[in-house]
């Protein structure tokens, strides 16, 4: 499985993301998303090349907390709220462990 | 043809933490499966992570005892894939601007000293437990988003025991330094292995195959030396060792395949977000330096230069955490490192390997050892009546004492009474004793396991030795 399609695959995409498309939605979504990514590429006309890369907008560093114990959900809000569950354990489609 | 291998360790170490990396749930083992969730780490849209500090002082703490450069700054990205283990569909961690950078490890491996270096050391957040049921997995998130960091060593070794003195070393200094109790069982250590294998001499290495998430140091040993010679066979009959992600099933001592690198995740990472930037200070780093506790090898110095212990014994004693701190706290009883030593490496370890417990389970306490030793020292028992009364202990509890007097084992030392054994001892055996005048000094043993028989063992032998000698040398 790779990348065939610039910019970005749609139909690869989906795969990553466990999505299922049918080929009219994989063309569809692959129209809109090469417009979207036609419209940012506008950014590229700057030129960048003085300025540091960086992750965040603001200069705002270390927001931490204490490790000291908070409250957690309801246990049954939480299993209600479950698709599926056995023992107080989600309940998912059999998966092969990693 | 012959062929070297090269192994790379990425070891998965939980951090000792009350709470996990981003949210307030508490860490807890064992606990009620999906008891301590929260929107954070159930990945509610909306709920926002924030960073434990504590889970950030343990990593620059493991980073500073590992020799790891401290980031002055790092950052946090987003490790996107789709499976149950992770509610939010990407596990946070640290791609390119990590914690700790750098670092090394040096340790003995068959008599040589061998130095590992690291390339670095990241935080990131442990995902979920699953279960496998007939049909069905069941999804425990109470481990989901605990404090998680991966030690990331260069591929730098060679051999299945390089490998396993890395860890052993490793695990050490988690547990002494505080970081982390790295119980395997618990899975708070756990190691992917990465190995290839290239003829001898040449420069690029060869293909490399991750095996995945293992916790015994046993089965990591066998996964390796496994997958060394299956490369090798697979050269050497010409074929292609194929990169890919393989498990080591134990029951059959094997490695399978997984994942080959045709289908290999694509994790898009990205960075976080949700979560600000971590710049550590100089000062805050010499701040921690300054709190690192004692080391083993700097506890087996001490051992050695302060308390007189012989290097073998400083080593067996520093070996694991839990027995160095049982040891040190039997020291606060008592001035007879060597007597505790002893009984630590004879009998309290062969106990418990025995019977497969912890030092933490024994009923025989430090204030006990120390009252053993204490016994021995005033003569009031033998060495091998204080090993009885330690072994009485270790199985059905007591007090030394108490258990000295029931059994019978206080040492008779007084001189009347051995006087008497001594006398009939000579009397008794003309022909010994004549030898012994005439020069041959072993013959007085066989006097001495007289008197000995006698007393039932309660003779203190040494001054048994002393009375005959000086009766038969007057």
């Amino acid at each position: 499985m790779s990348e065939t399609h610039e910019g970005m695959d749609v139909g690869y995409v989906a795969k990553l993301a466990c999505i299922d498309l049918t080929d009219e939605e994989t063309t569809l979504f692959q129209g809109q998303l090469d417009q979207v990514l036609h419209y940012v590429e506008q950014l590229n006309e700057l030129d960048v090349s003085n300025v540091e890369p960086t992750a965040h907008a603001i200069p705002v560093y270390n927001v931490l907390r204490k490790d000291e114990v908070g409250t957690s959900l309801n246990h049954d809000d939480v299993i209600a709220n479950f698709p599926s569950a056995t023992d107080g354990h989600v309940r998912v489609p059999k998966i092969i462990d990693q | 043809m012959k062929y070297e291998a090269t192994i790379g360790l990425e070891t998965h170490v939980m951090q000792k933490t009350n709470t996990k990396m981003f949210c307030s749930c508490k860490y807890e083992y064992g606990a009620e499966p999906n008891t301590h969730v929260c929107p954070t780490c159930l990945g509610y849209p909306g709920a926002l992570p924030v960073m434990n500090e504590k889970a950030i002082e343990l990593i620059c703490k493991a980073g500073l005892l590992l020799g790891c450069e401290i980031n002055p700054y790092s950052k946090w990205d987003r490790k996107n894939y789709f499976y149950p283990d992770m509610a939010k569909n990407y596990q946070i961690t640290q791609a390119d601007e990590p914690l700790c950078l750098g670092g090394e490890v040096t340790v003995e491996v068959e008599g040589e000293m061998k130095t590992f270096t690291l390339e670095r050391i990241h935080q990131e957040e442990n995902a979920a437990k699953n279960t496998h049921v007939a049909g069905a997995s069941l999804v425990d998130y109470n481990r989901a988003g605990t404090a998680l960091m991966e030690i990331v060593s260069d591929p730098c070794m060679s051999s299945a025991s390089d490998a396993l003195a890395y860890m052993t070393h490793v695990k050490q200094v988690m547990q002494y330094g505080g970081i982390s109790n790295c119980d395997q069982e618990k899975g708070q250590m756990r190691s992917d292995v990465n190995v290839s294998v290239k003829p001898v001499g040449q420069k690029e290495l060869g293909a490399k195959v991750e095996i995945k998430n293992m916790n015994s140091f046993a089965f990591i040993q066998d996964a390796i030396e496994y997958e060394i010679d299956r490369q090798i066979s697979v050269l050497e009959s010409g074929g292609t060792v194929v990169q890919e992600t393989r498990g080591y099933n134990p029951d059959r001592g094997e490695t399978f395949t997984q994942r080959t690198k045709e289908n290999a995740h694509d994790y898009r990472y990205f960075p976080e977000p949700d979560l600000m930037p971590v710049k550590v200070s100089k000062e805050q780093v010499e701040q921690w330096r300054s709190e690192l506790p004692e080391m083993p090898a700097q506890r087996r110095v001490r051992y050695v230069e302060q308390l007189g212990l012989p290097e073998y014994d400083a080593g067996v004693l520093t070996a694991s955490m839990d027995v160095s701190d049982w040891f040190e706290e039997t020291m606060k009883h008592t001035k007879n490192a060597k007597a505790v030593s002893n009984f630590i490496m004879g009998e309290m370890l062969r106990l418990l390997s025995e019977q497969g417990l912890s030092i933490a389970d024994s009923k025989v306490t430090p204030q006990k050892l120390a009252e053993i030793i204490a016994l021995i020292d005033a003569k009031a028992i033998s060495t091998g009546g204080g090993k009885q009364i330690f072994e009485t202990i270790f199985n059905e509890g007591g007090d030394p004492a108490a258990i000295m007097e029931a059994k019978g084992l206080a040492q008779v030392s007084d001189d009347s009474a051995l006087e008497g054994w001594a006398d009939e001892a000579i009397a008794n055996n003309p022909k010994p004793v004549e030898e012994y005048k005439a020069g041959n000094p072993a013959s007085i043993n066989f006097l001495m396991g007289q008197v000995m028989k006698a007393s039932r063992g309660k003779a203190n032998p040494g001054a048994v030795m002393q009375m005959l000698k000086q009766k038969l040398d007057a």
